[in-house]
């Protein structure tokens, strides 16, 4: 019940349905005030509908989702004064310079005069955006606009700021930027964060806690530790492991012993999976037959194999859904 | 409104804490507006804006050279109401400025509507404009509203920058009527101008590309104002065949009646239709008259009154055409999904 007092974006039983197809499943999600939330997953999974349903610019097929005790889709502009939305793919007026740009912001949400240009003068600074701001927008790099967009998302000052794929096409020092910055917006500002994104070593440094989605289905939900947690308990280890001299010998003495439930080579590195940690035994053995390691490593703990676990548990096959995933990387996400 | 929103501006921001329950929200109409003032700005200062405008000056100005050298043959035709002649008369071989307003005045509508909506969602914008709090119609609304405005600048100001200039050329002083037909006439112009504006916004509503919109509005334009008199004609013919002076002693009423009435679905043809009987007073009707009709009566002027009572049809029928393509591309706006893709 303490829990439900304090979250402030809430979704009860949201459902969408596109003709035949399911786009949000009966999703419940609770997200505290002043966490940085990460919605997870690929391309296709829900995500920007969910986003949409949010803001009330879709119509949920039944549920209901609430941001701040509003019902989004009945309230949408009480919602929107208090929600600043970054889609992904952000675009601006090109014509329009950016500080104009963030003028006609800041008149849509009712403000005007020196307060205005106060206020842009201050986002525009806090965005490192100041010496930029009096250019075209047509003029912008990617990451430029993204940091125009924030500035843009701050203009009303919204409690509760939804990104989607806020990290796509992002350099890597743009990147780490934007990642400081969406901290300081939860920590220092208080602000609640909804991140969706499919890049998960980005957003597993600033999310407090994450949401796995994958067709419309929300299949976990949780702080890092936890997520690593559960899936340690049902899983297996998985290693990752690079020997000199490379060749396919090893395979068949591997494939014998009794933990090793799979062994499989991708590249130069053998990737094997076993019922309990094998690390010890396996370093002796190869040491016995005369091969050196290279490299060894337990997989999991990082976001990017938690993911990839739930992909497998949901009955996905993972190398299919990760070219699909760079495939349609090109495309404006459908997510 | 100004007021309301800078306090609320100014709680949130000796309330860091973000009281929700207290805040209460802008109102809807001070989005529009911002939105109206925004696009206005935008329309104003785009080069395809200066464009039109040097088209629409250039083809004033031949007109009024057409009108000016061609008034005094008017004049010894019929020497009441002159100065409406400024308006309807044409030169040699140059077309008066009412039938070039018929004729390119869509092109300011088309020009300013083909890509409202369909740009801002290939730029991006869109999605970022409706999650401000506004409601979503007030987008279309202020998108239309905005090209009206613009559309009533420009063409006031050519009517009445004509007039000016004819006072200056000729010498001659407009009478109260004279004025008050001319201002029916831009006013008819206005609806009429931004009939092609909604069926713009329609088509970048309906479609993804803005050269798509475009191409397709621009075909409608051509469509109504070359090809539907022939069509018209053919069908009409088909209907009622005249190729015989028997066939002619029965149909030719019916097949001009038919012709004109196939014609009056035509945006141009309607508003031609309708602005030379308010500019030209000794227009006594716009359908076909039978002699019996005509006996007896008594050759005149018709009042402005009487001349607006015989195109009130056409002026609905305008504002209809012009509500209908608004409401479909708003129903059509409202129901399609914010997503860019």
């Amino acid at each position: 019940m303490a829990e439900k007092m304090e979250s402030i974006i809430q979704t009860i039983h949201l459902t969408k349905q596109y003709g035949m197809k399911l786009a949000v499943n009966d999703l419940n999600l609770a997200i505290r005030k002043g966490e940085v939330f990460g919605l997870l997953g690929p391309n296709g999974a829900g995500k920007t509908t969910t986003i949409l349903m949010l803001l009330g610019l879709t119509e949920p097929s039944s549920g209901e989702a609430q941001i701040a005790g509003y019902d989004c889709t009945r309230n949408p502009l009480e919602v929107k004064s208090i929600v600043g939305y970054l889609p992904d793919n952000v675009g601006f007026y090109a014509d329009m310079t950016g500080r104009q740009n963030l003028r006609f912001t800041g008149r849509l949400n009712g403000m005007d005069g020196v307060e205005l240009e106060q206020r842009i003068s201050e986002l525009l600074d806090r965005v490192g955006m100041t010496e930029a701001a009096d250019k075209k927008t047509s003029t912008y790099s990617k990451g430029m606009r993204q940091r125009l967009g924030i500035a843009d998302v701050l203009m009303k000052d919204p409690q509760v700021i939804i990104m989607d794929e806020p990290t796509l096409g992002i350099d890597p020092e743009g990147m780490r930027e934007l990642l400081n910055l969406i901290r300081e917006l939860s920590v220092k500002d208080g602000r609640t964060v909804l991140i969706s994104s499919h890049q998960l070593q980005q957003i597993q440094q600033v999310c407090d806690r994450v949401g796995i989605y994958v067709e419309g289905s929300l299949i976990a939900c949780g702080t890092l530790a936890e997520l690593e947690a559960q899936i340690q308990k049902n899983g297996t280890y998985s290693l990752e492991v690079d020997v000199e001299p490379c060749d396919d010998r090893i395979l068949g003495m591997l494939a014998g012993q009794t933990d090793i439930l799979n062994i499989q080579k991708e590249g130069r590195r053998f990737m094997i999976t076993s019922k309990k940690d094998i690390r010890p035994q396996l370093t002796h053995f190869l040491g016995e037959n005369g091969y050196t390691v290279m490299h060894l490593h337990q997989r999991g703990g990082d976001l990017d194999e938690i993911y990839r676990r739930y992909f497998e548990k949901a009955g996905q096959n993972d190398e299919s859904n990760k070219s699909e995933t760079k495939k349609k990387y090109g495309r404006k996400s459908r997510a | 409104m100004k007021a309301i929103s800078q306090r609320q501006r100014k709680n949130m921001a000796g309330n860091p804490e973000h009281e929700t329950g207290g805040r209460t929200i802008v109102h809807a109409s001070t989005g529009r507006n911002a939105l109206i003032r925004k696009e206005l700005a935008d329309h104003l200062k785009s080069k395809r804006f200066l464009i039109l405008l040097i088209l629409i000056s250039c083809t004033s100005c031949a007109s009024l050279y057409g009108a000016v050298s061609g008034i005094s043959d008017a004049i010894a035709q019929d020497s009441n109401f002159i100065f409406l002649k400024l308006y309807t008369t044409g030169g040699s071989s140059i077309p008066s400025f009412m039938s070039f307003i018929a004729l390119l005045g869509p092109v300011i509508g088309l020009a300013l509507g083909f890509d409202a909506i369909n740009s801002e969602r290939a730029n991006g914008t869109l999605n970022r404009l409706v999650a401000q709090p506004i409601y979503r119609d007030a987008i279309i609304i202020g998108k239309f509203m905005a090209g009206v405005i613009v559309i009533a600048l420009v063409i006031f100001t050519m009517g009445i920058g004509i007039g000016a200039f004819g006072v200056l050329a000729t010498g001659l002083i407009p009478e109260t009527e004279e004025v008050l037909r001319i201002l029916v006439f831009l006013c008819f112009t206005t609806v009429y101008v931004s009939f092609w504006l909604a069926l713009s916004i329609l088509f970048s509503v309906v479609c993804r590309h803005a050269a798509t919109s475009a191409l397709a509005s621009i075909s409608v334009w051509i469509f109504f104002s070359i090809f539907m008199s022939l069509v018209a004609s053919i069908i009409a013919n088909a209907v009622y065949p005249v190729n015989d002076q028997y066939q002619a002693f029965y149909n030719s009423l019916n097949n001009y009646t038919l012709n004109m009435n196939l014609n009056r679905i035509s945006p141009y043809y309607l508003y031609s239709e309708a602005i030379t009987t308010i500019m030209n007073p000794t227009v006594r009707s716009v359908n076909a008259v039978t002699m019996d009709q005509l006996v007896g009566a008594i050759s005149g002027y018709l009042s402005l009154g009487q001349s607006l009572l015989l195109v009130w049809p056409h002026l609905t029928g305008l504002a209809a055409l012009m509500l209908v393509a608004f409401g479909v591309s708003y129903v059509g706006f409202m129901r399609q999904e914010v997503r860019s893709n």
